[in-house]
């Protein structure tokens, strides 16, 4: 064994994320690359997007990780639309790490809203280089010719010419500027449902996730790491774990010992035969409770006031009626289906990584770091992810595979087993909300206020840069409350602490709209309103979010007869870009466990690219979300994560999946992200139905139990 | 160590291995099928599913020993010379997101399909309620199966 670096996870994490700015997942389109002929068989390559080749073939680069939101087929298509393409012939890559793609990071709904422009442009610059290479071959004015799918027309003299043809020409052109975008009613493939280019491989077996990358002499490769929260290695015997066949080697890395071997089961066995003396570091007598507690104490008066419209505390005092709940909401973990894993090789000063990710550039830093190799010798070749939620924005995977590859000297994959995964993750926040309305003698509120106290995904990362107390992230979902209320008061304490936090689908969006939309319903039905009602008082007149409040009031029939012992709710909330209501049908079974019957979901995202992409995101969604608000819940003993599997940690399965119906309000307004957007409104839709089923209000996720007994 | 003879997709192969390997290593790291995946080792979620003589068996708890003398088919076998009902199914109604347990999602259904060739919708839903997808493809699945039980028709 050899001891290879000496940072504490938590702190390589902060520091390669200062080093990088790795939370700004910014992006600048893919600059020009001259339009050079490009090496090998590729002769036209405008930009960072696109290559053509002698063949005709169209390959578009995709720098957004496949996490099975479809970004591999969306970010196509808005080329593939300009270019006059069939995307039938196609081909897309998940694009490595590229400078000329900027910062490479799947997260935050932007893979098609950030490409919207750009990626259009692109495609658009392509063909008009093009048609203007075959105008000037036959001598004839560019504006006879026509483009359409990857075949140039000249109608007058009969002449046509594919792009294969004409594209090493193309490539002497000199690249256009301030192209016109088609308009909506000349899209043949934005706004149509296009076969997703993924599909086939993943109906075969054949697609390419990071566990199924084979490299010559690999090694699979395990980690023990410290059942307790920043624990660390006293000492440890390695013999028996090295007399288990197959077993090569272990190392020992910052977060604990690696066994390597020649196929997984032998580096598992290898594991459990290992003696490890922990040193359980100073978070032994951390427990949930403590952390509760801590969220709890948190002082509202000395909490930064995130936004701060009129005089609250003033409107508290002369409110004819002060309505007030607390919310509380538990860490929650990603467990996508496939667990942590990462594979790379270091050949000299080169290293090449294969991962499923969704920082890319970040990991690129990471790799070069501990490879100890300059960065523009890192490869990262991100694979088909098998699902993402947030978790493989983080890139703590990457950086062991890499140190334990640097250590032996050998290709090497490390996988996390299920456990691993779900016992060393990095986990939505918990958080409280404290909500107070004042309401006047009309019972209309004419002030609001939320206290949030909660871990700072980005505070406990970057400790230094956010030591005022102020992380802008942390109150999303809650300093932008939609409604017109003259006295707002949004204040955030920041309460830290040992458990590591990350981005989760929506983020805090998950927490702050339900806080919201919950005490909404409660402030409404409190004062005898009808809560769709109020809410459309309340929204302004031309809101998007009222937009889609009306259409689901519409298409629900709202409030709609229900059977006996059921109960509907509704709930709206605009995050990236997008806004969304949800109205849901519930009742209460005789198990006493929930059902949710039905989902009206209404959607105004602007422009929608792929519409049953977007259909898919949105069921997708709705079973996420509901699986969290029914039973998930990460819990911390004596500073270890107590869950472990899927038994202990069970998501949400068909049998509990409601009936999805999806509206879209296409519209040209700004686009929209489709990924995140429906998460926030589930939870608070459905408590605020099961309210109206049971008079019963939960307060404290998960449901798990709540109507039992 | 042992010396065993597997049979998987109509194959046979000669393994000198630990008869306490779990199957679904074996097919991934000895046979180099990586189509069947694995995600919890104990038998919950369902990602790991392969046929074992035509019923549907999670590979990630089975020793590999006791799959010997059973056909084994794993998802790069379900539909060789063209493609399975339920993959054109799952094709057509677009079911995957990140496709990582949809191999597990196929051979349970096809397992289905071989016990019962009509399920009605609630024992689809019971079946198909042993697989988990993160995701949440689950009506897409359901839509799926219900086709191809009607000769692939929604």
């Amino acid at each position: 064994m050899s001891r290879i670096t000496n940072l504490s996870r938590r702190d390589f994490l902060k520091a390669s994320a200062a080093a990088t700015g790795a939370l700004v997942l910014g992006f600048r389109m893919g600059q020009s690359a001259n339009a050079a002929v490009a090496g090998g068989d590729i002769v036209f390559n405008p930009n960072a997007w696109l290559e053509i080749n002698r063949g005709g073939e169209v390959i578009i680069q995709v720098p957004w990780s496949e996490l099975g939101q479809g970004a591999l087929t969306a970010v196509p298509m808005l080329l593939a639309d300009e270019l006059e393409v069939d995307f039938g012939k196609v081909q897309v890559r998940k694009a490595r790490n590229d400078p000329r793609f900027g910062n490479m990071g799947t997260g935050g709904s932007r893979s098609v809203r950030t490409s919207w422009d750009p990626v259009r442009t692109a495609g658009a610059t392509a063909r008009v280089m093009l048609v203007a290479a075959a105008a000037k071959r036959w001598q004839v004015p560019v504006d006879e010719c026509q483009a359409r799918l990857g075949v140039i027309t000249h109608e007058k003299s009969g002449r046509s010419m594919t792009y294969g043809a004409i594209s090493a020409a193309a490539a002497g052109q000199e690249v256009p500027v301030d192209i016109p975008l088609k308009p909506k009613s000349k899209r043949t493939i934005i706004g149509h449902d296009m076969p997703r280019k993924d599909t086939p491989d993943k109906v075969v077996g054949k697609a390419d996730f990071g566990l199924d990358q084979r490299l010559e002499g690999m090694l699979f490769a395990v980690v023990a790491r410290s059942p307790v929260l920043e624990g660390s290695v006293k000492s440890f015997d390695d013999t028996a774990a090295l007399a288990v066949p197959g077993v090569t080697r272990t190392v020992e890395i910052e977060t604990g010992i690696a066994v390597l071997a020649d196929h997984s089961w032998a580096a598992l066995k290898g594991r459990e035969a290992l003696k490890i003396e922990w040193d359980d570091g100073p978070n032994t007598g951390l427990n949930s409770a403590n952390i509760s507690e801590r969220l709890a104490a948190a002082d509202p008066a000395k909490a930064p006031v995130m936004r701060g419209d009129g005089d609250s505390a003033g409107a508290l005092t002369t409110a004819a009626k002060v309505v007030e709940a607390v919310y509380e909401l538990p860490y929650i973990s990603h467990s996508p289906m496939e667990p942590m894993n990462c594979t790379a090789r270091i050949t000299g000063d080169r290293c090449e990584v294969w991962v499923p990710i969704q920082s890319v550039t970040w990991g690129e830093s990471v790799a070069a770091q501990y490879a100890d190799v300059p960065r523009e010798n890192v490869t990262i070749q991100p694979t088909y992810a098998g699902g993402g939620f947030g978790r493989r924005l983080m890139v703590d995977y990457v950086a062991e595979t890499v140190a334990i590859a640097k250590a032996v000297g050998r290709p090497v994959q490390m996988f996390m087993t299920r456990q691993d995964d779900t016992r060393h993750g990095l986990y939505r926040p918990t958080s409280r909300h404290t909500l107070k309305a004042a309401l006047d003698d009309q019972n209309r509120p004419i002030a609001w206020t939320h206290h949030l106290a909660a871990p700072s995904i980005s505070g406990q990362l970057n400790p230094e840069r956010f030591s005022d107390g102020r992380d802008e992230g942390a109150v999303n979902g809650a300093s932008n409350l939609p409604y017109e209320i003259p006295n707002i008061e949004v204040t955030y304490s920041m309460v830290n602490t040992p458990v590591p936090t990350c981005w989760l689908r929506s983020v805090y969006n998950t927490q702050n709209g339900l806080a919201n939309e919950c005490f909404f319903d409660e402030m409404a039905r409190s004062g005898g309103h009808d809560p769709v009602q109020l809410r459309l008082e309340l929204l302004p007149k031309d809101s998007r979010l009222r937009g889609t409040l009306e259409r689901a009031q519409k298409e629900w029939g709202w409030p709609r007869k229900l059977n006996s012992g059921r109960g509907q709710g509704t709930a709206s909330h605009s995050s990236f870009g997008s806004h969304v209501t949800m109205m849901a049908e519930v009742s209460v079974g005789d198990d006493g466990w929930p059902r949710v019957h039905e989902i009206l979901c209404v959607v105004d995202c602007g422009p929608v690219v792929h519409p049953d992409g977007l259909n898919s995101q949105i069921q997708g969604v709705v079973g996420f979300a509901l699986s969290a608000l029914m039973r998930e819940e990460i819990t911390i003993r004596n500073g270890s994560v107590q869950q472990s599997n899927f038994d202990d940690y069970p998501p949400l399965r068909l049998k509990e999946m409601p009936d999805v119906t999806v509206i879209t309000i296409d519209s040209e307004d700004d686009i929209g992200g489709i990924g995140e957007p429906g998460y926030p409104p589930l939870g608070p839709a459905v408590l605020n139905a099961l309210f109206d089923a049971t008079g019963k209000r939960v307060r404290k996720l998960p449901i798990a139990g709540n109507f039992k007994g | 160590m042992a010396q065993l003879t597997l049979r998987v997709n109509g194959k046979s192969h000669s393994l000198d291995i630990d008869p306490d390997t779990p199957l679904v290593w074996v097919l991934r790291d000895h046979l180099d099928l990586t189509g069947t995946k694995y995600s919890c080792g104990i038998s919950e979620c369902g990602a790991c599913t392969v046929l074992v003589d035509g019923a549907a068996e999670r590979s990630c708890t089975m020793p590999v020993s006791d799959a010997v003398g059973s056909e084994i088919t794993t998802i790069e076998g379900l539909g060789v010379t063209e493609l399975h009902p339920l993959q054109k199914a799952w094709i057509e109604d677009e079911v995957p997101q990140c496709g990582y347990c949809q191999p597990g999602q196929l051979m349970t259904a096809a397992g289905l399909l071989n016990r019962n060739p009509h399920p009605s919708e609630e024992e689809i839903v019971a079946e198909m309620s042993d697989v988990l997808c993160r995701c949440g493809t689950y009506l897409r699945i359901k839509k799926a199966v219900a086709k191809t039980v009607k000769g692939g028709k929604s």
